[in-house]
């Protein structure tokens, strides 16, 4: 059965390092649903998060093949634990005066914030996991988004693990 | 016999020499850390790109080169060299249109898990990116087909690369490692340090030992079965575990097959022994696994030349895989006892543990009958010569000796199923990928590295066609290698799927027009013979035989002559196409 996996990969922050990553999953067929990378708590080494769809099988594969890559150090199906994951959305939506307050009821009720205003948009911030910044948007829809950036997602394993 | 190898001996005063700590070139640091691996030739083509690195070799007498007609050649060859030899085959060639013609060979290598160092020039890096003359961005295109690559930038990491590189390049599963130096580096001077033998590599820790209590699992279950088999392949041979392969077999008596890569883990003539499965199989071997209740595969991969149809491959069978690449247990064919580890270190531990597999007599009794029932069979022919009667002919005049490289074709088939042979790497065949064009610079590597022994290089007139600019390193540096041409004036192999499988609608498979291969050998330099029926082919092999050099012989054979058995696409292993013979 296909599922939603999180995984983190720490990898060698060397040249190339993402196209060898991100060309096994095409490689190999295996999907790439968002992918992050940035910098890790070890000077040299990068941490990627990976979301992916797929069934046991097909993890078990992402994760084995993952491990042949010279420059991967460490793999972690993060969603086979208890995590945190977040995404950040940046939308812009259109926002005559007279729609604002509407539109300020939906972002304050999100704990999201207005980043920036123009004569007749706004820039809506959300933070979140992915179904709330899914909701997010679907709320603003009416209003007409304009533009709408997302980074992925990044996540972590709850607790002293 | 003996090919007119260049020598390089590596002895204590040459270390000494290649190890003084100096300011000189990264060409020249190149060349002595390839001597300081222990390289003894090298096959390359130069460019605008290596200039440097060739300027470095020029009057360099430590260093043994071998200058190919073709890039395709030289990655071929040092392929080859890896295989008969067992130690990493090095290649080199320049930037752009060099370094792309390197990609099917590279591609081979990895298949087939071939140890490579594969070097290549690159525009300087101030150029890199900007669609430079004879720029192509070659880590980037060998990502996919390599184990790993580096892109040096620094002249001071060379040392470094090139002795990660061996180290990647030949442990846990061997493969191809591609070092790409830009122009300015390999011009670069700096203070030569050579490399440490220690390789820090946080990433990179292939596993050798298995796990014991999986050993045990695999101890119980032989106990158990009633139809043991093991399914043996290339993994022995890169392992260096055929001695460990056979005292296995001794003590188990357990009967084995062995894929296109593995022949030659075994000896043939042994009585367990059952022949290569799948495709183009022996009946026995296919007839075994479906009906096996412990499938024991040492070092194969379960590729789908091997398993056919995998919905219904060894139905019955508990299945044992022993790899040293994690990522291959379970990848086809899911795993009751998965073994991760090096095969020679596996069945070491194994053998002071197993026992005779008792329960299993009825089992061998049927693999004796069946191998007597069902073995290869042609019709043959007292009018035209057929090709598999050639391959027979060369076996019984050279007793399973020779090492064989093959193209890729009917002709390859034909080898593996009729020369018999008994000793590990001595069959070198492009089996995952399917080069065609491999067989004669292969066979040239592979004479290289075993000067001593008799390499026959067996081609089908289609793949002779696709490396035939080889013959001139054949007659330059005398090197002996007997060139078998099965020359069905057909596209075999194609031919045989559209006879069987599309209607007999036979396109574009016509060779008629090639060359005459005898005046082609000759044009290079080469002695060339024919044959067309078995008189003058007994003659014209033992001709090739005594003659001193390399030696072109054509067999002219039958048109029409298909491989059996045959497994179709999309089929089971035990649903097999016999022929009529």
């Amino acid at each position: 059965m296909s599922t939603r996996h999180t995984i983190a990969v720490l990898v060698n922050d060397q040249p190339g390092v993402l196209q060898r990553v991100s060309g096994l999953f095409g490689r190999r067929g295996f999907n790439i649903e968002s992918i992050t990378v940035g910098q890790s708590e070890e000077p040299g080494l990068s941490r990627m998060v990976i979301v992916t769809i797929g069934d046991e099988h097909t993890l078990e594969q992402i994760e084995k093949q993952l491990y042949k890559l010279i420059d991967v150090i460490k793999v972690i199906n993060l969603s086979s634990n208890p995590m945190v994951a977040r995404e950040l959305a940046l939308i812009k939506v259109n926002a005559e005066p007279s729609e604002r307050p509407e539109i300020m009821g939906v972002v304050e009720t999100f704990r999201a914030s207005v980043v920036d205003i123009g004569s007749h948009n706004l820039m809506v911030q959300v933070v979140g996991d992915t179904t709330k910044i899914d909701a997010m948007i679907e709320l603003l829809k009416p209003y007409g988004i304009r533009e709408l950036s997302r980074t992925g997602v990044t996540a972590m394993i709850r607790g002293n693990v | 016999m003996s090919a007119q190898i260049p020598e390089v001996r590596s002895t204590e005063q040459l270390r000494e020499k290649w190890m003084k700590s100096e300011v000189i070139t990264g060409s020249e640091i190149l060349l002595r850390s390839l001597l300081l691996e222990g390289v003894e030739c090298v096959f390359g083509y130069p460019g605008g790109a290596v200039l440097y690195i060739y300027d470095a070799m020029y009057g360099y007498e430590d260093f043994k080169h071998v200058l190919t007609r073709h890039e395709q050649g030289a990655i071929h060859a040092a392929d080859g060299y890896a295989r008969a030899s067992g130690k990493v085959g090095v290649c080199i060639a320049t930037s752009g249109p060099g370094a792309t013609n390197l990609v099917t060979g590279i591609a081979t290598a990895y298949m087939d898990s071939v140890p490579l160092v594969v070097i290549t020039g690159n525009v300087a890096t101030s150029l890199i990116g900007t669609d430079a003359f004879q720029e192509a961005d070659i880590t980037g295109i060998t990502m996919p087909i390599t184990k790993h690559s580096y892109l040096v930038r620094d002249v001071k990491d060379l040392p470094r690369i090139i002795h990660e590189a061996f180290h990647i390049a030949s442990t846990g599963r061997k493969g191809p490692v591609l070092i790409d130096i830009p122009k300015d580096v390999s011009a670069a001077l700096t203070l030569f340090e050579p490399s440490s033998n220690a390789v820090n590599l946080r990433g990179y820790n292939p596993r050798m030992v298995p796990n014991k209590l999986q050993l045990d699992k695999l101890v119980q279950a032989i106990a158990e079965a009633e139809r043991p088999l093991i399914l043996a392949g290339g993994g022995v041979i890169y392992s260096g575990g055929h001695e460990a392969l056979y005292e296995f077999v001794k003590r188990t008596e357990i009967p084995i097959t062995t894929t296109l890569l593995g022949l030659g883990a075994f000896p043939s003539g042994h009585e367990l022994w059952t022949g290569m499965p799948g495709m183009h199989g022996t009946y026995t071997s296919n007839m075994a696994i479906q009906k096996s209740d412990l499938l024991i595969n040492i070092g194969a991969r379960f590729d789908d030349r091997v398993t056919g149809n995998l919905n219904g491959f060894a139905p019955n069978a508990k299945i044992v895989h022993i790899d040293i690449d994690p990522a291959e247990i379970g990848k086809n064919v899911p795993t009751d006892i998965p073994i991760v580890g090096d095969v020679k270190t596996v069945l070491e531990m194994l053998n002071s543990e197993v026992k005779r597999a008792d329960k299993a007599d009825e089992w061998r009794a049927w693999i004796r009958e069946s191998k007597a029932e069902k073995p290869f069979s042609y019709q043959d022919s007292d009018t035209v010569l057929k090709p598999q009667w050639v391959i027979e002919m060369l076996n019984e005049t050279t007793k399973g000796e020779a090492i064989v490289t093959t193209d890729v074709g009917q002709h390859q088939m034909w080898a593996a199923q009729y020369y018999k042979f008994s000793q590990p790497r001595s069959m070198i065949t492009s089996g995952g990928l399917g080069t065609m064009g491999f067989g004669l610079p292969s066979a040239i590597g592979a004479q290289m590295a075993q000067p001593d022994r008799l390499v026959i290089s067996i081609n089908g007139d289609g793949g002779m066609q696709m490396c035939s600019q080889e013959l001139a390193i054949c007659a330059i540096n005398n090197i002996p290698v007997k060139i078998v041409i099965i020359n069905n004036q057909v596209l075999g192999m194609v031919r045989q799927w559209q006879e069987l499988i599309y209607d007999n609608r036979y396109s574009h498979i016509d060779l008629e027009g090639s060359p005459d291969f005898v005046k082609l050998a000759e044009a290079y330099g080469v002695k060339g013979l024919r044959a067309t029926n078995k008189e003058e082919a007994r003659q014209a092999w033992a001709e090739a035989l005594e003659t001193p050099g390399p030696v072109v012989v054509e067999f002219v054979v039958s048109k029409g002559e298909n491989v059996y058995p045959m497994v179709t696409q999309g089929s089971t292993i035990d649903q097999m196409l016999m022929g009529d013979a």
